[in-house]
């Protein structure tokens, strides 16, 4: 496939909009062409948000939201509830959701066609071992990139470990590259 | 040796800032200011430029301050955005008239009212006959390299006239995408040092800028001043033809998509030309000669070159993201339109309004026209001439 699109759904202030931008960043390798940007609206902590990824091995001149996913990542469960994340998405679909829930309720929940695919992760509770903040973004960036296999898990720690910079107490930063390795190795297809 | 990064259109933008590091840069440091400013603010702060920072309470002052600065003798530059520029416009002519040759990146973004913070061309439309050069930049790497090549431009002694690079606001000024970087020292060189023109600190010799003049002369300083503008596309070419050396990226005037056996076209500026393309070559695949112009350069507006690639296409639509209200057309239209008037052959043309205050203009919307051209080619009738199209109803 030349271009993968992928749209994140995920609430203000759970990491959505960084999990993206640090995914574009670690598919530069290879020389690929990224872009990362969200959903411009009123910025309120809680509230729905989309962002969206698009990666390519073409130069990528499409300057809009992505409107029928390859890849679609919740980030936060409780959103299934409220919105169609399904909406638009293509045929062949991945869908990586943050739940608890067993891969069949999500699967009728959501009404997946059977030829799009369901992964799924704990990205909360992981979360909450790793660095004891319920903030799944990183394991959803590890579980992400586990699904579609654009980089290295070691290129995907490495720009994690850079995007936090010098800001970061170094335990949240360990607990943070553990939660991206974690969310990597238990996703689960379903 | 280029450094490949993933940045947003702002930070490629104060990249170039950093790297060119003018002498004095005046700003507003509150929305509509947008990051770019605070991300050179901190480049500045930080000892990784010597340029002096001036914050100052409006984009009025903002604007008086580089042009103090410039008629100083210093390399100056400012940005703003939306109401910002729109305030600003009374200095603008100012520093248009003294040919001060001041950088101004201009983040594309609504004008007030009703208030919205998107993207929109109308700030920069507003301003368009104000006498500033006009770069217009599709993404963030066009955005990078032609705010290093608007020093350029600006400077020449041939010129001495301020430039505005244009990008879109959100779009391209605050999402991530791949860019290249080119090295500091090239990039330093490639400007060059800042070359002076009678600098108002040349105590020694003193010099009056904006004297009184009245009917006796005005008149005459302002045809001299046209003048200079025909000058300017020979300079935009040759700059660009030296940047190409560095960067490998070639620019022109404007950009030629599959224009040259193409029996309809669309002309449109910025992020949305990029999804346009991309619906181009879907449409050339099924049999389409479709093609596509950019202006980069759209002010001085180069008239004759962009009638030449238009002329033998049957039908053109022309899409404006402004509107120019009781003017019956938007901005970009007219200019096209005034383009061909005197030919005996040209295309039929119409325009449409699109994406005000950040409306997203996706695939179908080109789509959409691309068909409405097609009918036109085939039938020569057009059913409207001027629309909005993505529109709720």
């Amino acid at each position: 496939m030349d271009t993968v699109e992928i749209r994140w759904h995920g609430r203000g202030g759970q990491g959505t909009v960084t999990a993206a931008k640090v995914f574009a960043d670690a598919c530069l390798s290879g020389g690929r062409y990224v872009q990362a940007f969200p959903e411009y609206g009123p910025e309120r902590a809680g509230a729905p948000l989309k962002a969206y990824n698009r990666i390519s091995s073409k130069e990528l001149r499409m300057h809009c939201p992505v409107t029928h996913p390859d890849v679609v990542v919740v980030v936060d469960p409780t959103l299934i509830e409220s919105i169609d994340v399904t909406e638009g998405a293509k045929d062949d679909a991945k869908f990586i959701i943050n739940s608890s829930k067993s891969p069949e309720e999500l699967r009728e929940k959501l009404k997946l066609k059977s030829t799009q695919k369901l992964y799924v992760v704990d990205a909360t509770k992981i979360a909450i071992d790793c660095f004891g903040r319920p903030m799944p973004n990183s394991p959803m960036v590890g579980a992400l990139n586990r699904v579609t296999g654009l980089v290295s898990l070691e290129t995907l720690l490495e720009d994690v470990k850079n995007s936090f910079g010098k800001k970061f107490a170094q335990k949240i930063i360990d607990g943070n590259l553990l939660a991206v390795k974690r969310g990597y190795e238990e996703v689960k297809e379903g | 040796m280029t450094k490949i990064v993933a940045v947003t259109g702002n930070e490629a933008v104060a990249n170039a800032f950093r790297q060119i590091e003018p002498d004095v840069c005046a700003a507003y440091p509150i929305t509509p200011q947008t990051e770019l400013m605070q991300r050179f603010a901190a480049f500045v702060s930080n000892g990784q430029v010597r340029t002096e920072m001036i914050l100052v309470e409006s984009e009025h002052s903002a604007l008086s301050a580089c042009v103090g600065a410039a008629a100083a003798g210093g390399r100056v530059a400012t940005a703003t955005s939306s109401q910002g520029l729109a305030l600003m416009w009374e200095i603008l002519f100012i520093a248009s008239g003294l040919r001060l040759p001041i950088v101004m990146p201009v983040v594309n973004r609504a004008l007030s009212a009703p208030i919205n913070i998107h993207c929109d061309h109308s700030d920069a439309m507003g301003a368009r006959d104000s006498g500033w050069i006009q770069l217009w930049s599709e993404n963030a790497q066009e955005a990078y390299d032609n705010t290093i090549q608007a020093f350029r431009i600006a400077e020449d002694m041939n010129i001495r006239l301020p430039v505005m690079v244009c990008y879109d606001g959100f779009i391209i000024s605050h999402s991530i995408e791949r860019i290249e970087y080119l090295e500091d020292e090239i990039v330093k060189n490639f400007v060059g040092e800042y070359k002076p023109l009678y600098p108002l600190l040349d105590v020694e010799n003193p010099k009056s800028y904006g004297p009184l003049i009245l009917t006796d002369l005005y008149h005459e300083v302002r045809k001299a001043h046209s003048e200079v503008y025909k000058r300017v596309p020979k300079v935009v070419l040759e700059v660009a033809k030296e940047f190409e050396k560095i960067s490998g990226r070639k620019y022109e005037l404007f950009e030629n998509y599959r224009l040259d056996d193409a029996e309809i076209g669309i002309v449109i500026l910025n992020s949305a030309a990029g999804t346009t393309k991309d619906v181009i070559d879907e449409y050339r695949e099924r049999g389409v000669k479709v093609g596509l112009l950019k202006p980069r350069l759209y002010r001085p507006f180069p008239y004759e070159e962009v009638a030449n690639a238009l002329k033998n296409l049957k039908a053109v639509c022309v899409l404006d993201r402004a509107d120019a209200f009781g003017g019956s057309f938007g901005p970009l239209y007219l200019d096209i339109a005034a383009s061909l008037c005197n030919f005996s052959q040209k295309p039929i043309l119409i325009n449409r309004i699109y994406g005000l205050g950040g409306r997203d203009f996706m695939p179908e919307h080109a789509a959409e026209v691309i068909e409405e051209l097609k009918d036109i080619a085939q039938t020569g009738k057009i059913i409207k001439l001027k629309e909005y199209i993505g529109v709720r109803e």
